[in-house]
């Protein structure tokens, strides 16, 4: 069962996940909340994975769909605090040079874009 | 103190459950055999995506098809057998998950984690279905193994 909640930090929302992402439940929990966020016009997103123990094939797509979905609306979604398993992953698949990935919160929400005056 | 059998030959509806199920199987048993936590992930992870695989792509999620599922535990590794009863497919059709075309793909990597989880990986597919073989030994990552024997049949 995976654990979401949001929290909004200056012109970012962070997004505080825990427990699996897997197909099921979990990766469907994932794409919902990344699809209401674009819905509310929210296209900053950092995913802090800290206490994410496990993400399979499917999490894995679902991570990149999101990616897609927030590109594609001129938005940027970042990745925080990845388990040493998770990173392990995104360094087999290659997708740890796909996403823009951060180790400290305060880093990563300087780092997007700021909204525009 | 529970004893674990070290074989195991289960089978299994194709839906999602079994999944779980398959995966809870091979974790306590290779918990039971002395796999350390980095190993028994990798292998719960290698376990979870043929079975996907199997009960969505092989069997197509018919309840009349089963997946079979053989766990065996000896003095230094796990051998997971999984075999579906679908159509088989094309290898050589199977998208490389790290070429740069398809880096973006949403699917397609579950052969190749659980092949680059596990020390040797066979997988043989045809009309009868999709067989697939994974051996992990103990230890493994602390003797530098890291590539895969692997082979691929087709009926």
């Amino acid at each position: 069962m995976i654990k979401v909640t949001r929290r909004k930090v200056d012109h970012v929302v962070v997004v505080d996940l825990g427990g699996r992402i897997v197909l099921g439940d979990g990766s469907a929990t994932l794409r919902d909340t990344i699809h209401e966020l674009l819905v509310e016009d929210e296209i900053r997103i950092l995913l802090n994975l800290a206490e994410v123990s496990y993400i399979d094939s499917s999490g894995l797509g679902e991570l990149i769909a999101g990616f897609t979905a927030v590109r594609a609306r001129g938005g940027e979604l970042k990745l925080l605090h990845l388990t040493r398993k998770v990173h392990d992953l995104l360094q087999i698949t290659k997708l740890y040079t796909v996403f823009d990935i951060k180790d400290d919160e305060a880093t990563a929400i300087a780092s997007f874009v700021p909204v525009a005056p | 103190m529970t004893l674990i059998p070290k074989h195991q030959a289960i089978v299994l509806t194709s839906s999602l459950e079994s999944v779980e199920r398959a995966e809870a199987a091979a974790d306590a048993l290779a918990a039971g055999g002395g796999f350390d936590e980095s190993d028994r992930h990798r292998i719960s992870m290698a376990v979870r995506e043929i079975t996907v695989n199997a009960v969505r792509h092989g069997n197509a999620f018919a309840v009349e098809k089963k997946v079979h599922l053989d766990l065996r535990l000896s003095n230094d590794s796990l051998t997971i057998e999984v075999s579906d009863e679908g159509p088989g497919f094309d290898l050589t059709q199977v998208p490389d998950p790290l070429a740069s075309d398809n880096l973006m793909r949403q699917s397609g990597r579950g052969i190749f984690l659980a092949r680059n989880f596990m020390d040797d990986f066979e997988l043989r597919t045809g009309a009868a279905g999709t067989h697939i073989r994974m051996v992990k030994r103990r230890h493994s990552a602390e003797t530098g193994h890291a590539g895969s024997s692997s082979g691929v049949e087709h009926d």
